[in-house]
């Protein structure tokens, strides 16, 4: 990613990273201080310096820099994992959404609250803790089975992207299986939860994901020179000295635990793990998403999102509601234009 | 036949299976180094699975392959590739990429984490290019070349990994025969100015002929002939290895074994 740049191209992609990079801050900022309780900029910085009256500190501190720093991360963790997923399948649509790994770990999650939460009135404390790895487990173990059945010497991408699209249809019809039979409460959260918000998100929900991200993504930019020679296909990677099998499960393990740590968060916010990417490899021009500046933008989309539906759409729409109003047609526009059906090779 | 240097590459006791279907059982074969050597064979006759062999795109069931005299199976495949480069037949060129950048993925084996891009692997790249006519397309877009040109590019690409040997696997399929000619000429370059060890798969016997130290044909799972182009392209050889009628003339421009498949009468009448 930041490595010498070799071309024209590497040069460009240096120079979308910067100025992702250089608008996250600026963004993040205005995003704290926008809200029903307007601060003025200066307002926020002098309370993030420790410098503001006691309200302010209530404000910034405790409600909306958690919520903006989870939104960051969430919106990391999904840029990052779809980019790894789509150039590890050579197709944009083989996004952790559409492969199934999104709904294995809303269903994990979703289990945690209406199991856990209903019948063993779980505090609110045990239930942080246990949430990211329900979550962890369904998208691994969905990860596996969907991996599995794809599987047939050699995994094509249209196959993983088919049993992707059936386990998710499966996997959803449990998922609402579990709501309508829980109690009304945890049914209610659940189904909140299930549409994808930062609304209930205090400090507690920012450490898993703010370790996942920080863990996985040096181990994902480890495999960024691997992953553009695996774009020529398996046997001019191994020609090249790329161990594909062991490159194979430390992209898709990253991609699948940064999903789970996204979704145990914030709920399935749709479609951030497909558009970041998308969007980033058409400013770089490059044959496939670059890793680092796929997340800040990720970062970006569902900070700006969020800000979005708490300011000027009326009575705070959530989060994953605004992601899937912009992306859906993006993925409609992508599928009609015929040049993109080869999609990245 | 005998050789009495180490073999760059050497099948010992090699079987080679899909599944459950056999290729090759219990196959000996060595390819000397700083030469040409071309397997030749009917469709579905298995060179080219020997070739992925070789190039340890296959793994066998049984036996082993040998790289300078020391088993494959036993080198990191990155150390592998720094020695041997393997040009599959079906790769897949990306979008979005120029020809430079294409190139330039040949330095892969070469490169670290600890040890990223270098002025050597600027040379590397500028040297293929240069010695594949491709210096002047270097920022093209790859996946706009003509045929003869993205060949030539993933040439390059394979010189570039600057390996004493390089496999090929139809290195000239859907070109014209004057861009066969081209990339062709261009091996025998490669072998004449670097002393590397060639080992390719063709379907044109009579270029085969023309470009090749040595011939192997193969089929029924085992070498059927072996040995300088003249002793292998001959009417009985071709009758056993491609159930082929055919005499064998010297190519009037080169000397070398013409290929001139009989008439079938029974086409006509």
């Amino acid at each position: 990613m930041l490595a010498p740049a070799r071309s024209r191209r590497g040069t460009r992609v240096l120079v979308v990273t910067v100025a992702a990079l250089a608008a996250l801050l600026p963004v993040l900022v205005l995003a704290i201080a926008a809200g029903s309780s307007q601060l003025g900029l200066g307002d926020v910085v002098r309370t993030l310096m420790g410098a503001g009256t006691p309200s302010q500190e209530l404000i910034v501190l405790e409600l909306r820099l958690p919520r903006v720093l989870c939104g960051a991360l969430v919106g990391a963790a999904l840029g990052l994992a779809g980019a790894l997923t789509q150039t590890f399948a050579r197709n944009p649509l083989a996004t952790p959404d559409i492969l199934g790994v999104t709904s294995g770990a809303a269903l994990g999650a979703v289990a945690a609250i209406v199991l856990a939460g209903g019948s063993y009135s779980v505090g609110a404390g045990a239930l942080t803790l246990g949430l990211p790895a329900a979550a962890a487990i369904g998208a691994l173990g969905t990860a596996a089975v969907v991996y599995g059945l794809s599987w047939r010497s050699g995994v094509d991408s249209y196959r993983l992207i088919l049993v992707g699209i059936g386990a998710t249809a499966a996997l959803t019809g449990v998922t609402s299986y579990l709501i309508a039979r829980a109690q009304l409460t945890e049914a209610s959260t659940a189904a909140q939860w299930l549409v994808g918000s930062l609304s209930g998100v205090s400090w507690a929900s920012v450490w898993p994901v703010l370790v996942a991200v920080a863990v996985l993504t040096p181990i994902a930019l480890t495999q960024s020179s691997t992953l553009s020679v695996s774009l020529l296909g398996d046997d001019v990677s191994t020609g090249l000295g790329v161990a594909v099998q062991r490159h194979r499960l430390v992209i898709v393990a990253c991609a699948v635990l940064l999903t789970a740590a996204a979704v145990s968060a914030a709920g399935p916010i749709e479609f951030v793990a497909f558009v970041s990417p998308q969007i980033v490899r058409r400013l770089a021009g490059t044959a496939r998403p670059p890793l680092l500046a796929s997340a800040v933008v990720g970062a970006l989309v569902v900070v700006g999102a969020d800000t979005l539906s708490r300011t000027v759409l009326p009575g705070e729409v959530p989060v994953g509601i605004v992601t899937a109003v912009i992306g859906a047609p993006y993925l409609i526009w992508l599928l009609t234009r015929r040049k993109d059906r080869e999609m990245l090779t | 036949m005998t050789v009495t240097t180490t073999p760059a590459l050497a099948a010992r006791g090699v079987t080679l299976a899909y599944d459950q279907a056999v290729v090759f059982r219990e196959l000996d074969l060595s390819i000397e180094p700083g030469r040409v050597t071309t397997l030749i064979g009917a469709n579905g006759s298995g060179k080219s699975t020997l070739l992925k062999a070789f190039g340890r795109l296959l793994t066998p069931s049984a036996g082993g392959i040998e790289l300078d005299g020391a088993p494959a199976r036993s080198l990191p495949t990155r150390q592998i590739a720094r020695r041997l480069a393997i040009l599959p037949q079906k790769p897949l060129t990306p979008s979005a990429t120029s020809v430079r950048d294409l190139v330039s993925r040949g330095r892969h084996p070469h490169q670290s984490l600890l040890r990223p891009w270098t002025e050597q692997d600027a040379a590397a790249v500028a040297d293929a290019l240069a010695a594949t006519g491709m210096t002047e397309l270097a920022d093209r877009d790859a996946a706009s070349l003509s045929g003869g040109q993205l060949q030539r590019a993933w040439i390059a690409l394979v010189l570039a990994q600057q390996t004493p040997i390089i496999l090929l696997d139809e290195p000239t399929t859907f070109l014209d025969l004057s861009h066969q000619l081209d990339v062709l000429h261009l091996v025998r370059s490669i072998n004449a100015e670097r002393g590397a060890t060639v080992v390719m798969v063709l379907h044109d016997l009579s270029l085969a002929g023309r470009f090749s130290d040595r011939l192997v044909a193969v089929g029924r799972g085992r070498v059927l002939a072996d040995g300088p182009p003249w002793e292998v392209l001959t009417p009985t050889v071709l009758r056993d290895a491609f159930d082929l009628d055919a005499r064998v003339i010297a190519d009037p421009c080169t000397g070398s074994p013409l290929v001139v498949p009989e008439d079938r009468l029974t086409y006509l009448s």
